[in-house]
């Protein structure tokens, strides 16, 4: 069909770009993770396994990695739980202003993350909009402590700013659920309710997963939010990477955590993307 | 336009009491746009009716106003005498086999055709065994296991067939369930949803575009234009005794004849006989299969007339031939496929094949 020149004039940009930007940083990144640092801070490319080992003994990087996930579970669950209903609305019952409403839920995304996760600190702050609210309702005497700098803020914060990602392919999904089943489901006899976790339920799973794997795998990987947000408490994995790359001066230690978060992240998309198979129907 | 015409022409049937459903006056738009205006109709227990019409008639909007997805703006339902219009489609005694089937596809064959059932709450012993027979029913018990996505169109037609059978509904509504199957597979299943209806017993409502459907399968024909009811009559009667120019068209072929009766006398173009109707305009239909080539023995009362024929169309076992007559006029007649005939022949009607219509065209 295509001549072999047109192929390949075609194939090569794209794999140039995958291989220098993807694959070269990770194999780099890989030989790293088994390097180490001398005494006089050199990098030794000596071939050991000694930074997983020590991945595994000292408690703060498994500790740290386990509330990062802890901490993006829950910004799973809470993006759902927006996501869901606002989609639900959106594709069954916004009929005259949908693509305003539509607009609405993405339009977030059009502001930096940074200026979002700012704005959350001066709600949640000690003087911020929250506080003073509550001090002049006379809720509280002192400002509460635990709004900011606490996994509290990191995951309200990482919730706010995921939910959009959650929100699009729950929506989509919703959208492609034909109207004719939902009224052959109301001509059997199924209720509202009925029709709703017999069929549109099931038929929106993949979408919901998809939206589940998108809100876990980047808030699992953010360190913005707790860098400004978190507090000593609310430290999450890539801050400990990026100290290590940093301050630290331990990038053998930083490429061997990055690498297991990689896999991780590998190994969780390739379940969801099998299970999304499955539940979605030919 | 002649009064004495009118008796033939299209009434609303009377809503008799023992209808199992009765349509009062139902209107419907949409914004601006009138796609139903003032439908009377009733169906009797047991029945067959056709709601045949082209796209655009209105026939899916009053299917979907009787199954409960659309809202009358005016006008009642009223089923054995009770109200169907103010419950909403679940409460409905009433199942629609859907134009795509709308199968379920996240459930297999058996779990589609036990949906009602199982909302319904029946017990799981019930639930199987009155499944199955529906999927014997429709001769699909073999693929209860398979996924909708997995099986032929005409196979999906059986499943949405028992799915809704299998709930035992008083009426069955047909949404064009046979649009989307090739010719031979179709007129196969028009003959095994005939006998499955005579079989259940359960009144039908087909809504269809093919005229030679609702022929074959109908007890009674409603025909809907522009969203009104045209005429409502048994097969044989709206083909036989059209009530309007539009209905003799639209359901078979026909030559319309346009003329004036005066003094008891019918006259279109050359065309001359003894009618009873009373003077003024009129339109006539004469079905091409009650034209034939004049015999060597006069018939008695014959209209004969003197034509060309122009052009042979070959149909299987018959032909239409176009007549081109004395006077201009071009007539199409059904003739046999191995008829010899010279191109300057005599023809001849009786006139009691001569049905006036009302002129309906617009």
């Amino acid at each position: 069909m295509f001549s072999r020149a047109y192929r390949l004039a075609v194939s090569l940009p794209p794999v140039l770009w995958v291989g220098m930007f993807l694959l070269v940083p990770y194999a780099l990144l890989f030989c790293y993770s088994f390097w180490t640092v001398s005494a006089q801070q050199a990098i030794v490319h000596s071939w050991m396994l000694d930074n997983y080992r020590q991945l595994v003994r000292v408690n703060i990087y498994w500790q740290t990695l386990l509330r990062s996930m802890w901490i993006a579970a829950r910004v799973m669950v809470f993006s759902l739980l927006l996501a869901f209903p606002l989609a639900y609305f959106l594709s069954f019952h916004a009929t005259r202003r949908k693509d305003l409403f539509y607009q609405l839920a993405i339009i977030p995304l059009w502001v930096s993350y940074l200026v979002r996760a700012y704005a959350w600190k001066t709600i949640l702050g000690s003087d911020g909009v929250l506080n003073t609210l509550l001090q002049y309702a006379h809720l509280t005497t002192h400002p509460l402590a635990f709004l900011l700098y606490s996994p509290f803020a990191v995951v309200l914060t990482l919730t706010h700013i995921y939910t959009p990602f959650t929100f699009l392919p729950v929506y989509s999904a919703l959208e492609r659920i034909p109207r004719n089943l939902v009224e052959a489901s109301h001509d059997l006899g199924a209720s509202q309710w009925q029709t709703f976790w017999r069929v549109i339920f099931p038929l929106s799973l993949p979408g919901v997963l998809a939206g589940a794997t998108f809100a876990f795998v980047l808030a699992l990987g953010d360190f913005l939010a707790p860098l400004l947000l978190g507090g000593p408490s609310g430290i999450m994995i890539s801050n400990i990477v990026v100290s290590l790359f940093g301050a630290a001066y331990n990038w053998p230690l930083g490429s061997a955590i990055s690498f297991c978060m990689l896999l991780l992240v590998l190994t969780l998309l390739f379940f969801s993307e099998k299970l999304e198979k499955r539940w979605s129907v030919q | 336009m002649a009064t004495t015409l009118e008796p033939t022409i299209a009434q609303p049937a009377k809503p008799t009491s023992g209808a199992l459903l009765t349509l009062r006056n139902i209107a419907k738009s949409f914004g601006q746009k009138p796609v139903l205006r003032d439908i009377s109709l009733s169906v009797a227990e047991g029945e067959f009716l056709t709601i045949l019409g082209e796209s655009g008639s209105g026939k899916t909007t009053l299917l979907r106003i009787i199954a409960g997805f659309e809202r009358a703006d005016t006008g009642e339902l009223l089923m054995a005498g009770a109200r169907l219009d103010q419950l909403p489609a679940y409460r409905r005694p009433v199942n629609t086999v859907f134009q795509h089937y709308a199968l379920f596809p996240h459930l297999s064959v058996f779990e589609n055709v036990a949906y009602g059932l199982k909302v319904a709450r029946l017990t799981k012993t019930e639930i199987v065994s009155r499944v199955e027979e529906a999927l014997s029913m429709v001769k699909m018990a073999a693929y209860a296991a398979s996924k909708p996505g997995n099986i032929s169109g005409g196979q999906q037609q059986r499943v949405a067939l028992a799915r809704a059978l299998v709930n035992r509904p008083r009426l069955l509504l047909l949404d064009e369930p046979l649009s989307a199957l090739d010719a031979n597979l179709r007129r196969q299943m028009q003959m095994e949803l005939k006998s499955l209806q005579r079989e259940v017993g359960i009144s039908f409502i087909f809504v269809t575009h093919d005229q030679e459907e609702a022929m074959v399968m109908s007890d009674r024909i409603a025909l809907l234009r522009f969203g009104q009811l045209e005429q409502i009559a048994a097969p044989r009667e709206i083909y036989s005794q059209p009530a309007t120019t539009y209905t003799a068209q639209f359901i078979g072929l026909t030559n319309l004849l346009r003329g004036e009766v005066k003094g008891g006398m019918a006259r279109c173009n050359s065309l001359v006989w003894p009618t009873e109707f009373p003077d003024g305009a009129v339109v006539f239909s004469l079905r091409p299969e009650n034209i034939r080539v004049a015999g060597v023995t006069e018939g008695d009362g014959m209209v004969t007339f003197r034509g060309r024929i122009q052009n042979r169309v070959f149909h299987g076992p018959t032909e239409i031939w176009q007549i081109q007559c004395m006077d201009g006029s071009v007539l199409s007649m059904r003739g046999g496929v191995r008829e010899e005939a010279a191109h300057d022949l005599d023809f001849e009607f009786s006139p009691q094949d001569a049905i006036p219509v009302r002129d309906s065209t617009s």
